[in-house]
């Protein structure tokens, strides 16, 4: 798996299967990106549960926060890592004792842990890092062509309306299936300057 | 599902665009509105507060604006895109987000006569300083770095000569010295020149030239290439800090790989203001429609009035890349092989007086003060565009007295080459 740059067939397929997720780190703090991307997948119809020890007994968009992973008592499809680089391996440890096991682990935009993503890989999981979920569902259903965000699709179909709760088609056509050339130059820039 | 990447006449014509999700419209229609109905007061809130994509009020966005800034950003390569009122707005908006009272950008010398004025008197009263440096000298660039630059400034193929910049090596001084190098691409389009493969990490554009390229629009437009880690430091802080405008939150943070173009939005143009018209949006993305097809028409004209000019008896010189003995060619082979675009300088011998002579014999070309027009274009910058720089400001810049503007349209170019030659020997 190369977690530099996806391809938009596997990121597709993780939104189009997952339908339960639970965010790890989720803020109740309204100008929080964890609770940006909490709102928008859970409007967009996702099974939501927020993780964050600090904040249990209070509630996230009507769901009650739990303090782990191991409190949820139900299976669950994806794991949205909203940890620092150097808080995910406890987390992925921590997913790895679930049973049934979690089908993907998704590391949040600027948050990337190789070792940790080779164990969850090694135990059959798919492994997203360094992105955030509610970017990329916006941008393969063209949602975020609203802000001026290059999608990196094509359609000539008629596009669904959007409305709340509802879920955009993802299946558009992808250019190249990755990355711009930008993006990939970024994120080599990024491990040659220290 | 074909994941190929498209080609780029393809992305000219379809990248943003898709049918109307409401009534089916296949070309992108004109939202010609203000404003946009919230579902519910969560819904408004949302929007406000940069938490939901969606419309509010078309000084921020609109429809029609985004598909254009969609378009644009995929022929860019960029992650994403705003669109404004023109090209100066664009500089405006993107230096605002990168600059404070005090510091510097350094900006090549050869640049588009306004955005010299810009620099040098509006900007400089908000007090942001320009350092200029000579493209044709790198070590110059670097040479001007000091503590307080905060970015780079050049143009791809420069105003009014046509001469080439040598971005990748410019790139790597900005790489050295921490910050972001800014491309106006305008001349080159990116037909010809796509600057972000070349080390640009924002580039900007007048749209009201070769890409709405029909004369009848201004526009501008901000593209992030996604390529810069605005919180590596605390140097920019619109970015990189909580903003008081939108409750604490740090757009860096929150936008990853586009959170220049959102900044650019939702700090610089929801308050200075310069919104592009839906009407221009849509005139300029029709415009870009057939982009490859003019730009190449446009540049191969552009070679054969340049090989015309190079011979004739009048004329002394002529700088166009696209000749084999230019100093420009070989980084015009570099950077931009399918044309050296379609603007350029040459030189009278008969000096000052012969230019302005020139320009009122001519019949097809009109004398105007813009470039990048189906209709081909002259103008003798010493007596217009440049007649606000100093004698020596004009030499340095390319637009000394006998030096005559061209921009060459996509007309026939033997009716080109005749009106030329009718009036050089009027
Ligand atoms: C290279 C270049 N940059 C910027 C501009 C400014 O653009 P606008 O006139 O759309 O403000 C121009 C306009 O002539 C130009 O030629």
């Amino acid at each position: 798996m190369n977690h530099d740059a996806y391809d938009d067939n596997y990121i597709r397929s993780i939104l189009n299967n997952v339908k339960s997720i639970a965010m790890v780190g989720a803020s109740p703090v309204n100008v929080r990106p964890s609770y940006f991307a909490f709102k928008y997948l859970a409007q967009r119809g996702y099974d939501m549960i927020p993780v964050n020890p600090g904040h249990v007994g209070k509630e996230l968009m009507g769901k009650p926060f739990v303090a782990s992973l191991a409190d949820i008592g139900r299976p669950i499809d994806m794991i949205d890592i909203f940890r620092n680089s150097s808080h995910i391996l406890p987390v992925v440890e921590e997913a790895l004792k679930l049973s049934p096991l979690p089908k993907v682990i998704w590391m949040q935009l600027g948050a990337r842990d190789d070792a940790a993503a080779e164990k969850a890989e090694a135990a059959g999981l798919k492994v997203v890092m360094n992105r955030c979920p509610k970017i990329e569902y916006g941008r393969l259903s063209s949602e975020i062509s609203w802000m001026g965000v290059n999608s990196r699709t094509l359609s000539s179909k008629r596009a669904p309306i959007p409305t709340q709760g509802m879920r955009l088609s993802l299946n558009r056509t992808s250019f190249g299936g990755g990355q711009t050339a930008a993006s990939d130059r970024a994120a080599k820039n990024k491990t040659e300057t220290p | 599902m074909t994941d190929r990447l498209p080609g780029f006449s393809t992305l000219a014509v379809h990248a943003g665009a898709q049918p109307d999700p409401t009534t089916g419209a296949r070309a992108t229609p004109i939202y010609q509105t203000t404003s946009f109905v919230f579902n519910d007061a969560d819904h408004a809130a949302s929007l406000f507060g940069l938490q939901a994509f969606g419309n509010i009020y078309t000084r921020i966005g609109n429809p029609t604006n985004a598909v254009l800034e969609e378009r644009v950003a995929a022929l860019e390569g960029g992650t994403a895109a705003l669109a404004v009122a023109s090209g100066h707005a664009a500089q405006l908006v993107v230096l605002q987000q990168l600059l404070k009272p005090g510091d510097e950008i350094i900006a090549a010398r050869k640049l588009y006569g306004g955005s010299i004025n810009q620099f040098t008197h509006a900007f400089k009263a908000f007090g942001w300083n320009v350092a200029w440096a000579d493209p044709d000298e790198i070590e110059s660039f670097e040479r001007a770095v000091t503590p307080h630059t905060k970015a780079i400034f050049i143009e791809s193929i420069a105003n009014p000569a046509g001469s080439i910049t040598d971005i990748e090596a410019i790139a790597a001084v900005a790489r050295k010295a921490g910050v972001p190098l800014i491309v106006d691409n305008t001349l080159a389009s990116p037909y010809l020149i796509k600057p972000i493969d070349h080390g640009a990490d924002i580039v900007v554009h007048s749209l009201t030239k070769f890409l709405g390229g029909h004369g009848n629009s201004l526009g501008g437009i901000i593209v992030d290439a996604g390529t810069f880690d605005w919180s590596k430091d605390n140097k920019y802080p619109m970015l990189s800090e909580p903003r008081p405008e939108y409750h604490g939150i740090r757009i860096q943070e929150t936008f990853g790989n586009f959170a220049f173009a959102i900044a650019c939005r939702v700090l610089g143009l929801r308050d200075l203001g310069p919104a592009l018209s839906p009407f221009n949006a849509f005139m300029i993305l029709t415009g870009i429609e057939t982009l490859p097809l003019r730009m190449q028409k446009h540049c191969d004209n552009a070679k054969a009035v340049a090989e015309f000019l190079s011979t004739h008896p009048a004329v002394s010189a002529v700088n166009y890349a696209g000749l084999p003995g230019d100093r420009y060619n070989a980084l015009q082979r570099k950077y931009a092989p399918k044309g050296a675009g379609a603007v350029f300088t040459f030189s009278l011998k008969g000096g000052y007086d012969a230019g302005v002579n020139l320009v009122s014999n001519l019949k097809l070309f009109s004398h105007l003060a813009n470039v990048g027009d189906t209709r081909s274009l002259v103008i003798h910058p010493a007596s217009t565009t440049h007649s606000q720089l100093d004698d020596a400001a004009k030499v340095k810049s390319g637009a000394a007295p006998e030096v005559v503007r061209l921009s060459i349209g996509i007309e026939d170019k033997e009716d080109l080459i005749a009106d030329l030659d009718q009036a050089l020997r009027a």
